[in-house]
């Protein structure tokens, strides 16, 4: 089996592939905690099927590379539902569902009537689930996640302390002058850019998946912010790779693959957190 | 001048009042004392000096030497924050942020005032420990820290001693007076008058108008008085 491997390895485009998933991986994983505290859950749920329907738009435009139709359009969508959110008129839930489902109603539409693939339902179901083997991506789209999640590692890196502050205490941070608006739509415009990546390897209806389970075992874990990011990251990093080489030996499907690695992960840490409080 | 001059102010959101024509200052050492009943826009007038909710008419002016945003603010606690995963030390770090401007980490001057004021509030050696984990009275100390980096002129406390037992109630006020007895200027949204009214220097009583500002010690002749006591005297009887 691990002669196996060696042999896949031996191959550029599988190297590549192991790193950009494990990139998307750790980017994901970042944002997760503060997603789960502001209670942005759902907007990173909404936004992946924004992030579908504008996949489909992108395909029948047949563009070299669907990254750059799908970013700018879900990047907007983003901003937009958190505008949508804060203002108290339209229900920010109801938006967002109104959204998500028309973006898949148009999303499928479209692939249906302007696809000339000979699969629809095969590319929909990839669409929505990932490739079946991250094998499949092109070389053209592993150049773009690899370059877009070192950019958000960075921007993370560089934000850590305000995006611990308006996460925190977004009232303390707006008082003593934080411009806490301008960083909530970076979180939201860094949500955008980490779910289009992350479509790339788990597909639109598993990003929420990557995002959100790795920091809530790493806070059954942990007790500090920082060791929280650290650890949900490592989990994050773990998951996915464990779950590229299984779907490399046993061609299983690499998203279920991965948010399975993931699930099991943090039922462990669930049960090592009662079993300590107990 | 004053820390903070408020000119026929009007308080309220989404473009109503809920509290009119208030007219009072606040000077440097003061400890002035907001009460009023439940919705009469005391929060509201706090939220608005702190720049969280939009004038609706009306004027605040800053000054004597006190920056727009150079106000320590004790929020009242979210229910986020009772699952948030983060130490003592980050939390109070964070009051530092606006310090920070565009440089992305924190430096030695930052460190130094968190310690300082970690060390101040008697929470020093609780810097690892999770904030979630904590007692009420600890809470707040940690909070009144990260307070205290945000500025060293001006406190403004939001209902601080709600959800606390009487005994850490009590220490709490005593911490705050003597914050104030040390120089530091501070502003508590409160509806316990009678505790207000024995450590505040001025008192703003608010009630969808302004019914009364002034010193402290003159406040117990006031017609405002008397209606505030008088409410509290009838909802006791039921």
């Amino acid at each position: 089996m691990l002669l196996q491997l060696h042999e896949y390895l031996q191959y550029s485009f599988v190297r590549y592939a192991v790193i950009v998933g494990v990139l998307i991986a750790l980017c994901s994983s970042l944002l997760g905690v503060t997603l789960v505290l502001k209670r942005y859950s759902f907007i990173g749920d909404g936004l992946s099927h924004v992030a579908f329907g504008a996949l489909a738009i992108a395909s029948i435009m047949k563009v070299t590379s669907t990254t750059l139709v799908t970013m700018p359009l879900t990047i907007i969508a983003a901003i937009l539902l958190l505008k949508g959110g804060q203002s108290a008129k339209l229900k920010g839930d109801a938006a967002i569902a109104m959204i998500s489902v028309a973006s898949l109603a148009i999303g499928y539409m479209l692939m249906n009537v302007f696809s000339t693939s000979a699969n629809v339902s095969g590319d929909v179901c990839s669409t929505l689930f990932g490739s079946t083997s991250i094998l499949t991506l092109r070389q053209s789209e592993v150049m773009i996640c690899f370059v877009l999640s070192i950019v958000v590692i960075a921007v993370f890196i560089v934000f850590y302390n305000k995006i611990f502050g308006v996460t925190f205490d977004e009232s303390f941070a707006k008082a003593t002058g934080v411009r806490a608006g301008a960083y909530n739509l970076l979180i939201a415009v860094i949500i955008a850019v980490i779910i289009v990546l992350g479509m790339n390897l788990v597909g639109s209806l598993l990003i929420s998946a990557l995002i959100i389970f790795p920091a809530l075992s790493a806070m059954r874990l942990m007790r500090t912010f920082k060791s929280v990011t650290i650890t949900s990251a490592i989990i994050s990093v773990v998951c996915a790779l464990l779950g590229i080489v299984v779907s490399i030996l046993y061609s299983t499907p690499t998203g279920s693959t991965i948010v399975c690695a993931d699930m099991a992960v943090f039922l462990v840490c669930y049960v090592i957190d009662r079993v300590r409080t107990a | 001048m004053a820390f903070i001059k408020c000119i026929d102010l009007s308080v309220g959101y989404e473009g109503k009042a809920v509290a009119e024509g208030l007219n009072f200052e606040v000077n440097e050492g003061d400890y002035l004392c907001i009460v009023g009943e439940n919705g009469a826009g005391k929060s509201t007038l706090m939220k608005t000096m702190l720049h969280l909710t939009k004038i609706i008419a009306g004027d605040i002016e800053y000054g004597d030497g006190l920056k727009p945003y150079e106000i320590g603010y004790l929020p009242q606690q979210t229910i986020t924050q009772q699952d948030f995963p983060a130490s003592v030390k980050e939390i109070v770090m964070s009051g530092n942020l606006s310090k920070l401007g565009l440089r992305p980490f924190y430096g030695k001057a930052e460190r130094d005032e968190a310690k300082r004021n970690m060390k101040r509030m008697d929470i020093y050696d609780l810097r690892n420990k999770s904030f979630k984990n904590l007692s009420g009275g600890q809470k707040q100390r940690v909070l009144l820290a990260r307070a205290l980096c945000a500025s060293t002129k001006l406190l403004v406390l939001d209902e601080p001693v709600s959800g606390l037992d009487p005994k850490v109630t009590a220490d709490f006020y005593q911490l705050i007076k003597k914050l104030n007895a040390e120089g530091m200027t501070v502003i508590m949204v409160s509806h316990d008058i009678h505790e207000g009214l024995r450590d505040a220097t001025h008192i703003l009583h608010v009630t969808g108008k302004q019914l009364y500002f002034g010193e402290a010690s003159k406040y117990t002749d006031s017609e405002a008085y008397k209606i505030l006591t008088s409410v509290e005297l009838t909802k006791g009887d039921k």
